[in-house]
């Protein structure tokens, strides 16, 4: 803040902030990351080799795959959420968090065992049978609990705060907490068969239930990647750049048309099938409006790096905020494009729509979430910095690669896979049996399986590197380079 | 905390006065390519969903200018896709199997279309080229169990095999060895007289007698089978559940009794037709 001297006349005393609870979240965070990066490289693995799953039930691809798709958004991204996000209120709002320390760890120990009752279910084979919703209604039931109290710890912080504004990221955290709620019991809504078993029936049926599907789905993609993680960016990149956010007026009107907007995307999961042509338009319409407000949050999140763009140089970890946000701004281009029903005649069903949501996942929530437990790390443990910058680098280079490999393999195949099934002969007889398509696919599962396996050996890097910095160790190489002191 | 208006030295931009734990946010205006951007995709999204079935009402919809459905465009397509095919698939219907292969035109699509339809609704059994697998016969050879010739392979596909079809190919070879029929040593017995057919074992007079007895009747004294039922040529060294001698003692122990669909309940007669003629072209048809 070379610009504004003395705007701190006469520093407050800080609360006493929980951090026990952060601290704890960044760790998990990295434990479920890790988990969540191993079982994505077996199940590419199982699709180059079939025989990978070792004719067992239990690592067969279809219990393995929600495995991987839990444990990557929900375990991963969902812990380093609740965590950063107790962060980011106390401080922000300069308030110790509501509740205190007990309701913060029911937070987050309770989330941690509606994973761990979420991925024994998966393995065992029980299932809803709804994509990003598969954990039954005794799982649901806990986790309604859990998120009601994350709300209370949120909200409440909010409330009792003493900045007399609230601060951008904390809207997009609440919209991210509220929305969820509201996705979760709408779509889980069901009747178990007895109080003793695990299986339900729900309570919608047919093509209302799979709009309703995918009203969850795609919202969970919009409030839980999207709101949310920009709701991290919004405090760790100013933080990280020590500059001011771009505009804050651009964050209000993208906040408000992007929340507005997003929840009406869902239909475009189902365009050409049974539900009515009006909605699908609708889906469809809605999707391109939210274009512009998505890159809202692109905007503002690169040009506060105005006056700051040297620090990428020095500073991998503000690199992978910052390269996240581009990958963003792609995902949120590429998603409006992918929604337009000609578009996604095409690339609907295809691999496409696996590559454009790793480009989201990979891209964006990953290395923001990197980003932000590069900066976070060493402000909660009071370290001058991570343990080796050089590390920071390799893991930076490595996960970069690895994400173009994945991205480019899924791209290719997608599109060549959706060309293959419309192809049809001179005389109007379809060219290609399905077998022959999936044939044509192999030597890009094992492109992506590489680019997986290159993000997986990243995150280990990363591991190793928190590991030697929570021990309170400093690499004497990276000396020179390491960021100066932050304040707490 | 007061507000306090600062200029940033980087930008020029005025401040808004707030600060949250050192974090300051520019009063920057919108960017004028984004809001424009924006509003035209919101005129894009209007005048969409003017021309396209949009706006729900109570219990309807706008069905926009365009009156454009899915279903509708489904159909245009099929009908067209039909009139181009009709002038072949007409006569393809009308003419004799024999006819079609006289006319080069008629064959072409023919095969082209049997292709088409074998690699959507065949090949999960017999394999993208027909070659087959075990228990799934190759359609590629001139071993056929229920004979080769066009109109016999064009029986075989409209009824299939041992399936609830009442003109379905039926016939049933015994359980010999789990029903008690013969005893496993017996069995052994009958396995080495049919091995030794293709001079892979040594028979036993016992084994030869067995299978006069119990076998000769579908599979004829020599061993060359009946295309009739379906019985298989049991000297010509092919084997569709494995020529191992375990695998034929299991054969006759269990016996096997594949089973095939009846395509006529699922296809229309040209798409059959056309298939009957590409299995034929495949190399084995007589």
């Amino acid at each position: 803040m070379s610009s504004s001297p003395a705007v701190l006349a006469a520093p407050r005393a800080a609360p006493r902030y929980v951090e026990d609870v952060v601290r704890a979240s960044m760790v998990l965070t990295m434990f479920w990351g890790i988990a969540a990066f191993a079982v994505g490289v077996i199940i590419a693995a199982q699709l180059v080799w079939p025989q990978l799953s070792l004719d067992s039930e239990f690592l067969t691809f279809g219990r393995l795959r929600p495995l991987h798709t839990s444990a990557a958004i929900f375990a991963f991204g969902g812990t380093a959420l609740i965590g950063t996000a107790f962060h980011v209120v106390q401080r922000t709002c300069h308030a110790r968090l509501f509740g205190g320390a007990p309701l913060g760890w029911f937070v987050l120990l309770g989330y941690q065992l509606f994973i761990v009752i979420a991925a024994t279910g998966y393995l065992l084979g029980i299932t809803q049978s709804k994509e990003y919703a598969e954990p039954e209604w005794y799982a649901d039931l806990w986790l309604t609990v859990v998120w009601v109290a994350y709300l209370i710890a949120y909200l409440g912080t909010v409330l009792k705060r003493e900045e007399p504004h609230i601060y951008v990221a904390n809207w997009f955290y609440l919209a991210f907490i509220v929305t969820i709620a509201m996705l979760h019991i709408v779509n889980n809504l069901s009747m178990p068969v007895s109080f003793a078993g695990t299986k339900s029936y729900g309570a919608w049926s047919g093509v209302q239930d799979a709009m309703i599907q995918w009203w969850y789905g795609h919202n969970a993609v919009g409030f839980f990647l999207t709101a949310a993680f920009l709701g991290m960016m919004y405090y760790f990149i100013p933080k990280a750049a020590n500059r001011p956010v771009y505009s804050y007026r651009l964050s209000i009107v993208h906040f408000w048309s992007l929340v507005f907007l997003y929840i009406w995307a869902g239909p475009h999961h189902l365009h050409y099938t049974s539900l009515p042509d009006w909605a699908q338009t609708l889906g469809m319409v809605f999707s391109v409006m939210l274009w512009m407000p998505s890159w809202g949050g692109m905007i503002n999140g690169l040009m506060t790096l105005s006056g700051a763009w040297d620090k990428l140089r020095t500073d991998p970890g503000l690199r992978f905020s910052v390269t996240a946000v581009g990958f963003y701004g792609m995902s949120t281009f590429e998603g409006p494009v992918m929604s337009i029903k000609a578009v996604n005649s095409l690339s609907h069903y295809t691999d496409w729509t696996i590559g454009h949501v790793h480009s989201g996942a990979l891209g964006w929530v990953a290395f923001i979430v990197f980003g932000t437990m590069y900066y976070l790390v060493p402000v909660l443990w009071r370290r001058p910095g991570m343990w080796s910058t050089r590390l920071i680098g390799w893991h930076y280079w490595i996960a970069t690669l690895g994400i173009v490999l994945y991205i480019t393999a899924m791209w290719v195949s997608g599109v060549m896979q959706g060309l293959m099934w419309r192809a049809y002969d001179e005389l109007g007889f379809l060219q290609y049996s399905f077998v022959e398509t999936v044939a044509a696919m192999h030597p890009f599962y094992f492109i992506r399986m590489l680019g997986g396996l290159l993000f997986l050996s990243g995150g280990l890097i990363m591991a190793y590197n928190m590991w030697r910095t929570v021990r309170g160790e400093r690499e004497t190489l990276s000396a020179g380079t390491s960021r100066p002191a932050l304040a707490a | 905390m007061p507000t306090k208006i600062e200029k940033d030295s980087v930008t020029g931009r005025d401040t808004t006065g707030h600060e949250w734990d050192g974090i300051k946010e520019l009063n920057t205006p919108l960017p004028t390519w984004w809001v424009y951007t924006f509003y035209a995709c919101i005129v894009f999204a209007v005048v969409y969903s003017v021309l396209y079935p949009a706006w729900p009402w109570v219990n309807s919809h706008t069905a926009g200018l365009l009156g454009y459905t899915n279903r509708a465009e489904l159909t245009q397509s099929l009908d067209v896709q039909g009139r181009e095919r009709a002038k072949f698939v007409d006569r393809i219907r009308t003419a004799s199997l024999a006819q079609i292969r006289q006319d080069p035109e008629l064959y072409n699509f023919a095969i082209a279309g049997g292709r088409s339809a074998f690699q959507t609704n065949c090949m999960q059994c017999h394999g993208a080229g027909g070659a087959g697998s075990t228990g799934f016969p190759s359609l590629v050879d001139d071993d056929w169990l229920w004979g080769g010739k066009l109109e016999q392979i064009h029986q075989t596909i409209q009824y299939g095999v041992r399936n609830a079809n009442d003109k379905s190919r039926q016939s049933m070879m015994p359980r010999f060895g789990a029903d008690g029929l013969l005893t496993p040593q017996q069995v052994g017995a009958v396995t080495d007289y049919v091995l030794s057919l293709s001079g892979k074992a040594t028979a036993t007079p016992e084994g030869a007698k067995l299978f006069q007895e119990q076998c000769a009747a579908c599979h004829q004294p020599d061993g060359k089978g009946n295309q009739e039922m379906g019985a298989p040529n049991l000297t010509d060294g092919l084997w569709l559940y494995g020529g191992s001698r375990d695998a034929v003692y299991r054969s006759i122990f269990y016996a096997r009794n594949g089973s095939m669909p009846a395509w006529s309940e699922r296809l229309d007669e040209a798409t059959i037709k056309m298939l009957t003629l590409y299995v034929y072209s495949l190399g084995g048809g007589k």
